[in-house]
């Protein structure tokens, strides 16, 4: 199978990858740079869970050509805490009950973290229009509103936190 | 009479809300599914499967084959091609019959996904007529008859006679994480790292498969993404086909199913169709209630008697009459099996005694509030099966903090002003409905006694550790037996731990289903913390531990003595505890598209004690919007025996968008042989919502019977009322 090689920004480094024209982000963040907080809920941009921030803007990892992303910022779910200290999101998705098997969260967080570092007070509808895509069969979406509401309001007390990427280059080679 | 409830002392550590135990390894993505686990050498594993409903594999034949293809079929058994469940009539590949569509015929493995995907397999299948319609079908795996009082002698004591058919469809659990399971070969024997809810399911299902002794499988529940009941059964079947290519090609192998494979080929909830005839005096007391139950159990029997049992022992509601008679079938169709989801068969039976009990007052020109009101059962009233129940008896005080929280009269009022307009206007109508509903809490009559679960504590340096094969799925397992353990030793959260599901490590405590862990598994591991604490008296565990060597306390499950059951009668007390709940749910339909949306939604659900309240809030909501979409939206369109809409773009789950507010009410009346008080949560919330959406209809004008009441379906009826009203 012909492979092409890309080089890929995610959360802050460097890859060289080989992979299929047809790779999608999906498969590059979970298959060859062995990210797998990044979830395959359905493969065909119906579930949301393999929700990816390119350039800070919320994208689907199964719908996106790895090959489109190319000099772009990629973020996956493992860039969103910062060393141990958990994004406000988090905490609050962990204390507000809004995780329950947790297969759909790291979806939702990132969608979540996309709205609020554009739109830090968003109305309710705001919130519901924007994890529209995102699909949970456990909660009945209530609690994850509530996480929602209070990570936003913690992040309105405390000094934004701009994602500092790395300037270590790794580079690490794969293929799929 | 059950034992009075134990004196309510101050807790601690139960009704607060801590974050779930292993809450912050999945925000933070580092917790492990099945999918996410690397072994080296790992195949990937590929399933061939029927294309007819019924027929003879007559043989197979196979294109170019990459070099390292694994291929196994049903001659590479090497024990009972069937998986070991209630019977063994479902095998684990096709031999020669073939009894529904997508049933499971070969199985290839490869290391790579586009090489094992290039492979083409052709079946020769000699197609025979399928039996597709439940209605037509005379083979029933399981009859069960109710018989209470004396059915003629209620219907004579009549004034009335009320009579209706209702029908629910298919439901698919749609757990966001698909089955997947991964099998690694081992020196002597297999062991299996799966998404599953219940490790000794599939021990004993690959014990006979494989033929080995259970010492040499072993099973381990990882991070598991959901399950709803579908994990119950199915994953014996995976997993058996995970181990037969581990065990052929010596190497480990990764079988995840992708969404439409998953939806094509596992159990869905049950379609039921259910008859009713109703005595019922001026007054709207009920007289005679006969029930007839039919549920389409599909191609293997796999749970279809206990989801039978299940539903015809909820089939009268939570509603008192003393000439009862429910009469209870399963028949087999060529579909694929239907299976275990969340409520069990009791969702099914409850939409109708629900839907029913409104035509009822319709019928009497009551209200039907109070039509409930009057029958509702009472502490000291028995149910079909003679069960007598206690001061927990909570059907009215739910029924009565739901109209009060949703001020349902006054609701109904403004909607009944607002559709008069809206009928001239041409505007949207509004409806409000109500369902009052029940849920028996672990398994069904002498279940508990014939599975004997065992749970057990082993004390570390700095506190305890449990073991139980109970799994976490996403309902909150892990902390809430951890709750109930810190709670009896009167020590901190922090010093519990959980050991992994591994049928290695922990006994085995039965399986996570039918709303039992908490109240079955939490009592017992509750009796071993009082155990542990007699123990150590007055020493620490590490001064117990350097004093005593080793501790480890297992208790098993201890039947209350007052409980008492009848199998072959179908008499007695059926279960252990029942939890009460009462949905109102206020909606609106849109005139153009026909479309329902929920605008409002009120539960009221006493589960005994809540162990956690914010988990258990989170079960209800779930449960809540899981019901609601069972009634408008999940259709599962079968087409010549096969899902026609296998997928998430045309299987309508509920979206943020689709699901409304819900306002969750919990109440207690503890049941005392639970711990602290508890009864089930699990199911119970999926039982009221789809009686509650299609009566709020009702109340809107549109008469439904049939669910999932889908647009199409609605649009008919908007159409025909509003001709009738101009
Ligand atoms: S996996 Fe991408 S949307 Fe479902
Ligand atoms: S928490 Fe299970 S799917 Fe959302």
């Amino acid at each position: 199978m012909r492979k092409i090689l890309l080089r890929l920004r995610v959360n802050g480094a460097h890859h060289e990858v080989a992979v299929r024209p047809s790779a999608t982000v999906l498969d590059v963040v979970r298959d060859t740079l062995h990210l797998t907080g990044t979830k395959r809920g359905c493969d065909m941009g119906t579930c949301g869970c393999c929700t990816v921030l390119v350039d800070g803007r919320a994208r689907l990892g199964c719908l996106t050509l790895a090959a489109e992303v190319e000099g772009c910022e990629v973020r996956t779910i493992e860039s969103l805490r910062e060393g141990e200290q958990l994004h406000p999101l988090q905490s609050a998705f962990a204390e507000c009950g809004a995780a329950q098997c947790g297969f759909c969260t790291p979806g939702f967080l990132m969608t979540c973290s996309a709205l609020l570092s554009r739109t830090p007070t968003p109305t309710p509808e705001q919130v519901k229009d924007a994890i529209s895509g995102n699909l949970c069969r456990c909660t009945g979406y209530t609690k994850m509103y509530e996480a929602i509401d209070r990570a936003a309001a913690q992040m309105r007390t405390e000094p934004a936190r701009e994602p500092e990427l790395s300037s270590r280059e790794a580079v690490s080679g794969g293929s799929r | 009479m059950p034992p009075r409830p134990r004196r309510p002392r101050p807790l601690s550590v139960v009704g607060t809300s801590p974050p779930r135990l292993e809450g912050a390894a999945k925000v933070a993505g580092t917790a492990r599914y099945v999918d996410d686990l690397e072994f080296p050498g790992l195949l990937l594993g590929r399933t061939i499967r029927s294309t007819v409903p019924r027929g003879e594999l007559l043989g197979w034949s196979m294109g170019r084959r990459p070099r390292g293809l694994h291929v196994v079929s049903a001659a590479d058994i090497p024990g009972r091609n069937a998986i070991a469940l209630l019977e063994p009539d479902q095998p684990c590949l096709v031999r020669r019959e073939i009894r529904h569509a997508a049933e499971p015929v070969l199985l290839l493995a490869h290391e790579d996904r586009d090489a094992l995907a290039s492979v083409a397999v052709e079946l020769r299948e000699r197609p025979r007529k399928a039996q597709l319609d439940v209605r037509a079908s005379r083979s029933f795996c399981k009859e069960i008859l109710i018989e209470k009082g004396n059915l003629s002698r209620g219907f004579a004591r009549a004034d009335r006679i009320v009579e209706g058919e209702y029908t629910t469809g298919h439901q698919e659990q749609l757990y966001v994480e698909t089955q997947g399971v991964i099998a690694v070969p081992e020196k002597d024997g297999v062991t299996i790292y799966g998404s599953l809810q219940c490790p000794y399911y599939v021990q004993k299902a690959l014990v006979e498969l494989l033929s080995l002794p259970p010492e040499r499988v072993r099973i381990i529940q990882v991070e598991t993404g959901g399950g709803f009941g579908g994990k119950e059964e199915y994953p014996s079947m995976i997993a058996g086909h995970a181990a037969l290519l581990a065990l052929k090609s010596g190497r480990p192998v990764k079988l995840v199913y992708d969404r439409s494979e998953d939806m094509l080929a596992t159990t869905k909830r049950h379609p039921s169709i259910v008859r009713h005839k109703t005595g019922v005096r001026r007054d709207g007391s009920l007289t005679a209630m006969q029930i007839d139950v039919l549920l389409d159990a599909g191609a293997y029997v796999t749970l279809s008697p206990v989801v039978l049992s299940r539903g015809v022992l909820h089939a009268a509601g939570p509603y008192r009459c003393e000439d009862v008679q429910i009469l209870g079938r399963a028949a087999m169709t060529n579909t694929p099996p239907n299976g275990a989801f969340r409520g069990f068969g009791a969702p099914q039976t409850q939409f109708a005694v629900e839907v029913h009990m409104e035509r009822i007052a319709e019928a009497l020109g009551i209200d039907p509030l109070e039509l409930r009101r009057r029958n509702a059962l009472r502490p000291g009233d028995t149910t079909a099966t003679g069960q007598r129940l206690g001061a927990d008896c909570s059907a009215l005080p739910c029924l009565e903090s739901a109209v009060r929280r949703s001020r349902f009269v006054a609701r109904r009022r403004a909607i009944e002003k607002h559709n008069a307009k809206a009928r001239v206007s041409g505007g949207p109508l509004r409806g409000i409905g109500l369902a009052l509903f029940f849920h028996g809490s672990g398994f069904t009559g002498a279940g508990e006694v014939k599975l004997a679960s065992r749970a057990a504590l082993e004390l570390t340096p700095t506190g305890a550790r449990i073991l139980v094969a109970s799994t976490e799925i996403g309902q909150g397992t892990r902390t809430i037996l951890s709750q109930i353990v810190a709670e009896e030793l009167g020590w901190p959260l922090s010093r519990i731990e959980v050991a992994d599901p591994d049928t290695r490590e922990v006994p085995d405590s039965g399986p996570t289903v039918a709303s039992r862990t908490c109240m079955i598994v939490g009592e017992i591991l509750r009796r071993c913390a009082q155990s542990l604490k007699r123990a150590l008296g007055r020493m620490t565990p590490r001064q117990y531990l350097a004093k005593n060597g080793p501790l480890v306390v297992t208790e098993q499950y201890d039947r209350p003595k007052s409980m008492h059951w009848d199998d072959v009668h179908y008499r007695g007390d059926a279960y252990g505890a029942y939890g009460y709940g009462c949905d109102v749910i206020e909606l609106e339909i849109d005139p153009v598209t026909a479309e329902v949306r929920p605008a409002e939604v009120t539960a009221v659900q006493d589960i005994g004690r809540a162990i956690h309240p914010v988990l258990a809030a989170g079960q209800i909501e779930g449960g809540t919007a899981q019901g609601i979409a069972f009634a408008l939206a999940e259709e599962v369109v079968m087409r010549d025996g096969r899902m026609a809409n296998a997928q998430l773009t045309n299987y309508a789950v509920p979206t943020p968008l689709d699901t409304p507010p819900m306002q969750v009410e919990i109440l207690e009346f503890p049941y005392g042989h639970g711990p602290f008080g508890a009864k089930g949560v699990g199911e119970m919330p999926i039982d009221g919502p789809s009686p509650a959406v299609v009566n709020a209809l009702r109340h809107a004008g549109l008469d439904i019977r049939d669910i999932p009441a889908v647009p199409e379906r609605i649009a008919g009826l908007v159409d025909s009322m509003r001709g009738a009203a101009t």
